[in-house]
């Protein structure tokens, strides 16, 4: 079995998505695509025998900040088997960013969105267990959001 | 050959001393500390407890229950999230009870002091502190260092004159 070169990769996302934009200068190969087309495109890449994505090493959430007004989820997608990676984008709006939950395609998605979750408060749609997985649960706010102030104190500790 | 002992008490076999001298070293030759570890402070602890640097040659024994322990090294970073449970760990401990705060991080915060939205800024702010030992991490030695500097505290407490009760009249003062 030969793994898929990134052309064809290109063009099997793009058949899928639609529209898939590739960020360049990245490797692995980067694409951008839709947020609605996030759960089609996964489901396509863990199942076709050519390419077998059958592992999600990492999910991160970045925060372009108010003025960009934009946030981002980025998905490390791995294949076992054809030793190739991919990197998938989605870009979310700033106000109540929402995006479907990959847990129904790989179990390890579980604790990774808990954690972007967590971090940036992008909500994770079915996701099965949705809750801060790093700070207390009666923590206010999400901290890695560029524009984060934290509290004066946390049940009667000063914070500074 | 008579051991050190034999040589100087065979007379009778009677020692006059001090009820505050027998308690307060009786106390500080068998403080037991609690296996409590928070970051990697905790791995100098525990190479504190290894045959090189033998904890154990100061009476001191890991203990797995608050209920037992003495001494609480609290070693590494205290978060928000593990304030509860070392305030409830220190509410646990019997009387007499003393604090060892190791590293900078349960110091002032460490490296976290700017930034660290996560960490409490000292340990200090949840429980009493007794010695403070400075080093990131510190080394076995200087974790001797200041459990013999608790040592001498220790020694120098009195039956008489509580702690507990000097702090209430000093504050109110």
């Amino acid at each position: 079995m030969i793994a898929m070169d990134n052309a064809r990769l290109i063009e099997l996302v793009r058949s899928v998505a639609g529209t898939a934009e590739e960020v360049k200068n990245t490797t692995p190969l980067s694409l951008s695509i839709d947020a609605s087309a996030l759960i089609l495109v996964c489901e396509q890449l863990h199942k076709n025998p050519e390419t077998y994505f059958d592992m999600l090493t990492c999910v991160t959430g970045v925060d372009n900040g108010p003025e960009a007004n934009t946030m981002e989820v980025i998905y490390q997608l791995y294949s076992i088997p054809f030793n190739h990676s991919l990197m998938l984008k989605v870009i979310l709006p700033r106000e109540n960013p929402e995006i479907e939950s990959v847990t129904s395609i790989w179990k390890s998605a579980d604790w990774l969105e808990r954690e972007v979750f967590d971090m940036f408060g992008i909500v994770f749609k079915n996701h099965p267990d949705l809750r801060r997985i790093l700070m207390p649960a009666d923590w206010n706010g999400y901290p890695l959001r560029k524009d984060y102030k934290h509290e004066e104190t946390y049940r009667g500790i000063k914070i500074d | 050959m008579k051991g050190l002992l034999d040589q100087q008490f065979e007379n009778g076999g009677v020692i006059i001393t001090k009820v505050d001298d027998l308690l307060n070293w009786s106390r500080l030759s068998s403080l037991f500390p609690m296996t409590f570890g928070l970051a990697c402070c905790a791995i100098e602890f525990m190479s504190t407890g290894s045959t090189v640097y033998d904890m154990d040659r100061f009476g001191m024994v890991p203990r797995a229950t608050p209920r037992q322990s003495d001494v609480m090294i609290v070693s590494g970073t205290v978060t928000f999230k593990m304030a509860d449970r070392i305030k409830q760990l220190y509410e646990q401990m019997a009387e007499p009870r003393y604090v060892i705060s190791m590293g900078s991080c349960s110091n002032c915060g460490g490296p976290y002091w700017q930034h660290g939205y996560h960490v409490v800024k000292g340990v200090d702010r949840i429980v009493p502190v007794d010695v403070y030992v400075p080093g990131c991490p510190p080394r076995p030695e200087a974790l001797i260092g200041g459990i013999l500097k608790l040592h001498e505290k220790i020694r120098n407490e009195s039956r008489m004159k509580p702690t507990a009760l000097e702090n209430l009249i000093d504050r109110n003062g």
